[in-house]
């Protein structure tokens, strides 16, 4: 079973260097032998790391008995529905939205910002919140930044709202801190995670530290690991490694992009900017600490407080069926795969997505529609 | 969102540096990284941002994925949000590269 590779099997197995994929895999299927029980599951938190596993069919080359679980690493499926609504609002009273395009598609409790768009409400794709701000400078109108992501664009925006944006500018956060969530997926009854794999370029962030009090109130390990295939094959071996030892701990696999304490000056523009509060993640479970917010001293760029939003004008009907069916939460809590969702690939595609996973290229159904999830062997 | 983008450093001129992504050279802002950054240095660019200046000697490893990711067609999601990372930066005042 190891050494099937990069020939047969899956679809797009191609490596920098190919032996060095062969030995890592072999070892993978040495440890997890080694560790002697079935199924050994560990969980990844992030939309970039399944794309690279689902694009380069690394799934392929595992060992039967590990499995790796895309757990809350999309930060536009994570985004609740009350914020859509707070965004569809704002749009709908005239104000201009700038948001990433991501955001465009995901279902609101009636609507999406989409939605208002062919409605007529002005709304403005960006890739990046000093776009945002540019926009703003251009118009006399009111923008908002209807800012998503985790801490890698919680920075960007942090930078932003510090670098003296124009008066018509503010920001509506839906930005998510990962940390947190790590603690309740690990909790949850159902969810058998042994390990997590952390996102490389968030940690060159927060640093790989981060984690520590998280594995010593845990007992389960954490690797940093980059995204290249090797990189993920290499930050899997260790972790199964930790797993065999009973050895928890957090090792960096990604030391050439995240040093232990991270980028100290990117985290005091961010703390500097937001704090954190306890805030649903739609699908998942209400997170302590896992929304960022603006501080007050930043009111002045605070869409909520900045403009009046009553979100409650949307919530008079119930929403449609199909979304009761939706299993996102389930599939981001790692307790199902997007196969077992009845409406994956038939009513949910990415054109006419149901869930917020399907409509986002960093959503575990998104990801699978287009790459495959698990390539058959 | 989660994947940055990394590239050679052109010009620095304040706050902001010259960088070449791959043969497109676009402006991105050095608020955020922790260490200067001079010409001929790599840094890993998070929309619009630079977050960290990669080592010299570890570059090749870096690079590797996204030389590979950019030879993908246009429907390719991955290289998609990688393409979108580098649209993220700023242009360069009318003479985009």
């Amino acid at each position: 079973m190891a050494e099937v590779l990069a020939t047969e099997g899956a679809k797009e197995l191609r490596f920098r260097d190919p032996a060095q994929a062969r030995a890592l895999s072999a070892a993978l299927g040495r440890v997890v032998a080694e560790i002697g029980r079935a199924p050994v599951s560990v969980m990844h938190v992030c939309g970039s790391h399944e794309q690279s596993i689902a694009k380069f069919g690394l799934r392929a080359i595992l060992p039967r008995d590990l499995n790796v679980i895309m757990g809350p690493g999309c930060p536009v499926c994570v985004t609740d529905i009350p914020e859509v609504d707070e965004a569809v609002v704002l749009a709908q009273d005239g104000v201009r939205i700038a948001t990433y395009g991501d955001m465009l598609k995901v279902p609101g409790s009636m609507k999406s910002l989409a939605d208002a768009q062919t409605e007529g409400a002005k709304v403005d794709v960006v890739y990046s919140a000093a776009q945002a701000a540019d926009l703003a400078r251009d118009t006399t109108e009111e923008i908002v930044f209807f800012a998503s992501g985790f801490e890698t664009t919680a920075v960007a925006t942090a930078a932003v709202v510090l670098g003296d944006p124009p008066p018509n500018f503010s920001v509506l956060s839906a930005h998510k801190y990962i940390p947190p969530v790590m603690e309740i997926v690990a909790e949850m009854p159902g969810t058998k995670v042994e390990g997590f794999l952390a996102a490389g370029h968030a940690a060159t962030i927060t640093g790989s530290a981060i984690f520590e009090r998280f594995v010593e109130r845990h007992q389960i390990p954490v690797v940093v690991a980059g995204f290249e295939p090797l990189d993920i094959l290499g930050g899997l071996v260790k972790l199964v490694e930790l797993v065999r030892d009973r050895s928890p701990r957090v090792e960096n696999m990604y030391p050439r992009c995240v040093t232990a304490e991270g980028n100290r000056n990117a985290q005091a523009q961010m703390w500097k900017v937001f704090r954190t509060v306890g805030g649903q993640w739609r699908g998942i479970a209400h997170v302590p600490n896992g929304n960022l917010r603006l501080r007050d001293e930043f009111a002045h760029v605070d869409a909520r407080k900045r403009h009046h939003i009553d979100v409650r004008r949307l919530w008079s009907r119930s929403p449609s069926t199909l979304t009761q069916v939706c299993i996102c939460g389930n599939i981001m809590a790692g307790i199902a795969s997007p196969q077992e969702c009845p409406l994956f690939g038939k009513e949910c595609i990415p054109e006419t997505p149901v869930g917020a996973c399907m409509v986002s290229s960093e959503g575990t159904c998104k990801i699978w529609h287009q790459y495959g999830g698990h390539p058959d062997l | 969102m989660c994947l940055g983008v990394p590239g050679r450093v052109i010009e620095v001129h304040g706050q902001t540096a010259t960088v070449d992504f791959f043969g497109v050279r676009r402006e991105t802002r050095l608020d955020v990284v922790d260490e200067p950054v001079e010409p001929g240095d790599y840094i890993l660019n998070h929309v619009g941002f630079a977050i960290r200046k990669i080592p010299a000697h570890e570059i090749q490893e870096t690079l590797a994925l996204y030389d590979l990711l950019l030879k993908e067609a246009a429907g390719d999601m991955m290289a998609a949000d990688v393409r979108g990372e580098i649209v993220a930066t700023r242009q360069q005042g009318g003479t985009d590269g």
